[in-house]
């Protein structure tokens, strides 16, 4: 599986660290109640098809990546710097 | 038996080899299969289950029968491949899974119960007694079915791992992998190719067939030749194209060492290859499949393509007298063949009622053959004809039902082949695997002009998707005849008929499987076995899944075929391994003062990658305990030298670096005064702890953090993820400067003395309190200093640049002792921060809250960070919650057990009556007890009460008082002064 770094170009996954749904990306106000919580810290979905989710170029830059990936068919439709995201 | 002026072997040199203990010759250029098939040896195994004789069936990489082990002790390889296995001067192979020869194999006997071993065995005679499975059956079925065995001992043999990476990776060295590269090569692509044998070709070299007028191998040749001249070609022989991944990621294996005994220095046996392609092309070409007939597995009995490629590669005939069996021309193109070469064709068994006739040999139309004799291997057939059964004499059958298209690679990322009923095979359904194109026969297309046609339209096609221009390219000329077949896969008739030779899998069974209503070929496979073996069915598989939809009644489309996996042929662990064996499968981290302290024969105890010394025994010292309670009494009474450097240390800096860190840890940090450190709680988004630390502001925009050793690479990432991906509006930076910097402990009541007489400035507790830092210079070196402590002595961490490390903890050392202390490792720190209730990862072990290790008031009330809305939450503050404590054993028994559970004195120690654990214990020689840090319900209201610790696993009961967790100077003076 091939990732595409937004500063380094297209590299072997095994550079990259996972960590999940970019769902982290959206973290609640301190006071959006339990219900948003939850949600951001624990539910995940877990579809077929396209998904977002971060990766961490940690044996590379250290950029934290937004890869938008679809799980049937393991084509990597895009990625972008997580400090974009909440730019 | 060798037949003269034939084969591409190098006949002036003679290459002597062992197998089963008996030295044979060959010629260089031969595989085991072919030398021994010349020297008329035609058992070479015994079959899994029944441990029926087997000879060579094939002469590739899909053999299923003539597996054999090479090698010795740690070097000791079982399964080669006979037909793959190129003889080298001092080749010695044994035949495997036979007891106490090939010859006679007791375990023969196997063969006789066959009526009780066939389908499903496993599931239905050895049902009962139950317990009986385990202990008797099992271990029986697995001494009695088996191939190769390894030595058990560790392999001697290197491995390796590498990466490729090319514009086209063309996967097969036949006419259509050759012309693809040709092309792709001629326009400047970056090419790689790969083909699985030693020489390159594919079927040109089995084949007799002429390419632009010259024989094939020499056309192969010349294209090879003009491959080899080009700058941007590489050439991968003896490479097996293993898998196909996403994004163009090929695995494969090169066998680079196989075909010799040499090792020369640093050289690996195999190794791993991970290419990335920017396009490929599949011309991994077609296995051809064998007839189904009752004891249609006798040596002697092998394809028919086999028995060219013996006849036209290695000049080797199976057999004198030979009898030929199929459904294609293909059988009329083997006697042809045999005869050119002086071998007698006894007949010719076409099952087709219109095959054509000869002149040169007799042919048998609408014939079948049924049947076959002889003991160890084959002396006679039966054909079965409409006049009724004849038997034929013959020493060798050349058999075949067609031709299966390689479509294994095309498969690997979920992609499922078609039926194509005209040639009665499965083609690749395109764009199967993003990327690549596929041509020639793995694509159904069988003579050789197909094949060169599809090779080149298969590179222009990709040089198209590269942005490159094809050169203009002319079709070698060559033969193309009509592949014409009629479906053959199973003669009907009574006994055994063969599917999967490896695995022992018959019609018979399939059509058993069938009949239990294992109908979807994925159930009758596992309920068979089919399949199953190292050769993955690759020569059965089309075959038992057309028994199948004949005995459900369905199509062989609509049955489809099981799933193709990755790899194509079997791989050694070692090799998938390779690289991340021994001290890389973990890397060793070693501080500056490593030598040091395993020059004072200190053990070394590993935290995360870190290697940390124990204890430093002393002369005189017995055990650790004694060496462990002197260096925690020198700490408390002189002073004591620590290697804290595996800490991690992360340096952060930028206008915001307060403002992140007040987000990350519980606590502030932008109010920090300049040369002041605090130990800060960090939690994770649920709440709970993840990490502690001491932080320490260097200047008004630069702090210096320290994780705990276990945890620096993660907090890393956290840092990261935070500040990238949560508050990019902050302008702060990090950098790891854990190996940057080398950092030592002094501690204890004269650090202060020792430290005055090194620094080139007098510490005093104006300057210096409690938790102060700043730069320093130690003896001309430019370091940092920090008055800070995990043992609760007046303490400094000194760190300076890690070249100066060793130096610095040599001069520490030394002045230590002159002021009547020393080193102390990792055992002395353990019970120092015991005593002082100072938590480690034992205690933040993922499941406790800041307030369950006492530091609820740490999570500060102005401002938000990370985990503190979720650390709210009812539940992490609800009374009940197992909370730390310190325990001291107060009756007869004096032990303390880390991992115990902790009970009310008379409650009955069981799993509901569980109030808590410990974590941490340790003998205090300060104060002459053992002392444990643990968790308890509701613990810090329970101080006073004795409670009862159990160790179920070493049976240990002992009554504790639970105590503060801060054992020793509790109000902290001694850190102070």
């Amino acid at each position: 599986m091939r990732i595409t770094c937004p500063h380094c170009g297209e590299r072997d996954r095994r550079e990259f660290y996972y960590r999940g749904a970019a769902v982290d990306l959206d973290r609640p106000a301190p006071d959006a109640g339990a219900e948003a919580w939850d949600n951001f810290v624990y539910l995940r979905e877990n579809p077929a098809g396209v998904t977002r989710e971060l990766w961490y170029h940690e044996g590379g830059c250290g950029a934290w990546i937004v890869v938008t990936r679809n799980t049937v068919t393991h084509e990597i439709q895009g990625s972008q710097l997580a400090s974009e995201v909440n730019a | 038996m060798r037949v003269a002026g034939k084969g591409l072997i190098d006949r002036t040199e003679t290459v002597p080899f062992v197998f089963d203990g008996v030295s044979y010759n060959g010629f260089r250029g031969d595989t085991l299969a072919s030398a021994l098939l010349a020297n008329d040896v035609r058992l070479m195994g015994r079959s899994f289950k029944y441990h029926r004789p087997r000879g060579v069936l094939t002469a590739g990489s899909e053999e299923p029968n003539a597996l054999v082990t090479v090698g010795e002790g740690g070097a000791q390889e079982p399964n080669m491949r006979a037909t793959m296995q190129e003889i080298y001067p001092g080749l010695a192979a044994r035949s495997q899974n036979r007891w106490p020869s090939l010859g006679f194999d007791l375990m023969g006997i196997n063969d006789l119960g066959a009526p009780f071993l066939g389908a499903g065995f496993y599931y239905k005679t050895f049902m009962w007694p139950k317990a009986f499975w385990e202990k008797v059956y099992e271990p029986i079925i697995r001494r009695a079915a088996g191939l190769g065995g390894l030595s058990g001992q560790d392999n001697t043999d290197k491995y390796e791992s590498a990466y490729a990476f090319c514009d086209l990776l063309v996967i097969g060295a036949g006419p259509a992998g050759l012309m693809a590269a040709l092309v792709a090569a001629r326009a400047g692509a970056d090419v790689i190719l790969a083909d699985e044998n030693a020489r390159m070709g594919g079927r040109l070299l089995a084949e007799t067939y002429e390419v632009d007028g010259k024989p094939g191998h020499v056309w192969a040749d010349e294209v090879l030749a003009e491959l080899r001249g080009m700058d941007n070609v590489r050439l991968m022989t003896r490479t097996t194209v293993a898998g196909a991944y996403d994004q163009g990621t090929y695995a494969a294996l090169e066998r680079v060492l196989h075909h010799t005994d040499r090792r020369p220095n640093g050289a690996p046996l195999e190794t791993y290859w991970r290419i990335v392609a920017k396009r490929s092309v599949l011309a991994a070409g077609a296995l051809e499949r064998p007839v189904a007939f009752r004891d249609n597995d006798r040596p002697g009995i092998m394809t028919a393509g086999a028995v060219r490629t013996y006849l036209n590669r290695w000049g080797v005939s199976p057999g004198r007298n030979v009898t030929i069996f199929g459904n294609t021309d293909d059988i009329h193109r083997t006697a042809r063949d045999l005869l050119e070469a002086g071998v007698h064709v006894a007949a010719v068994i076409d099952s087709r009622h219109d095959a054509p006739l000869s002149d040169d040999y007799q042919v048998l139309r609408g014939a079948q053959v049924c049947g076959s004799a002889g003991r160890k291997g084959l002396e006679s057939i039966t054909v079965r004809r409409a006049s009724g059964e004849e038997k034929i004499h013959t020493d060798c059958l050349a058999m075949t039902g067609g031709w299966n298209p390689s479509v294994h690679l095309t498969c690997h990322m979920n992609g499922r082949p078609t039926w194509q009923r005209d040639i009665a095979a499965f083609v690749p359904r395109p764009d199967a695997v993003p990327g690549m194109e596929t041509a020639g026969a793995c694509n159904g297309s069988f003579s050789t002009d197909a094949c060169l046609r599809e090779g080149i339209a298969a590179a222009e096609a990709a040089l198209d998707d590269l942005g490159m221009k094809a050169p203009k390219t002319t079709v070698p000329q060559a033969e193309d005849t009509p592949y014409e077949i009629a479906q053959l896969w199973a003669v009907p008739g009574k006994g055994r008929a063969w599917l999967d030779f490896q695995n022992d899998v018959t019609v018979k069974d399939v059509k058993q499987a069938a009949t239990e209503n294992f109908r979807s070929v994925e159930h009758m496979k596992r309920y068979t076995t089919q399949g199953m073996a190292t050769d993955q069915g690759k020569n059965s598989n089309v075959a038992a899944l057309a028994v199948l939809a004949d005995a459900t009644g369905r199509g062989i489309s609509e049955t489809g075929t099981t799933t193709f996996r990755p790899p194509y042929s079997p791989m050694a662990i070692a090799a998938l391994g390779a690289g991340a064996e021994g001290a890389g499968f973990k890397p060793q981290r070693f501080t500056t003062s490593h030598k040091a302290a395993v020059a004072r024969n200190a053990p070394m105890v590993e935290a995360g990658l870190w290697y940390r010394p124990s204890y430093f025994p002393q002369a005189g010292e017995t055990t650790w305990r004694q060496s462990c309670d002197r260096e925690v009494n020198m700490v408390r009474q002189a002073v004591g030298i620590c290697d804290v450097s595996p800490l991690g240390k992360i340096d952060i800096q930028g206008p915001d670096a307060g403002a992140f860190l007040d987000f990350v840890y519980t606590n502030m940090f932008s109010t920090l005064k300049v040369g002041r450190a605090r130990y800060g709680l960090m939690l994770r988004e649920d709440g709970f702890v993840m990490d502690d630390g001491t932080t320490a502001r260097l200047g008004e925009t630069h702090y210096v953090m320290t994780t705990t050793t276990a945890g620096a690479g993660d907090v890393m990432k956290h840092l990261e993820f935070v500040h990238q991906g949560l508050r990019p509006d902050l302008d702060v930076s990090f950098t790891s400067v854990t190996e940057q910097w080398a950092q030592f402990a002094v501690a204890g009541p004269k650090s202060r003395e020792l430290l005055n007489d090194l620094l080139d400035m007098q510490l005093d507790d104006e300057s210096w309190p409690f938790m102060a830092c700043g730069p320093v210079s130690v003896l001309g070196v430019a370091g940092r200093l920090f008055r800070i402590s995990f043992s609760g002595e007046h303490a400094y961490e000194i760190a300076v640049p890690a070249r100066y490390g060793a130096s610095l903890y040599d001069i520490l050392t030394k002045r230590a002792e002159v002021l009547g202390g020393g080193l102390y490792g990792m055992e002395a720190l353990g019970v120092l921060r015991i005593e002082k209730g100072f938590i480690t990862h034992s205690e933040i072990h993922g499941r406790t809250t800041a307030y369950d290790i006492g530091m609820g008031r740490m999570v500060s009330q102005k401002k938000d960070c990370i985990g503190k809305t979720m650390s709210q939450r009812e539940g992490l503050e609800e009374p009940g919650r197992e909370r730390l404590v310190g325990l001291k054993p107060i009756g007869e028994s004096k032990q303390l057990l880390a991992g115990a559970h902790l009970y009310k004195e008379e409650a009955e120690p069981v799993r509901t009556n569980d109030q808590g654990y410990l974590t941490s214990v340790g003998y205090s020689p300060t104060l002459e007890t053992m002392l444990g840090l643990g968790f308890l319900a509701d613990g810090p209201d329970r101080y006073g009460e004795v409670v009862k610790m159990v160790d179920h696993l070493r049976g240990v009961t002992t009554l504790c008082e639970v105590v503060n967790p801060v054992f020793f100077d509790p109000d902290g003076g001694r850190v102070r002064g």
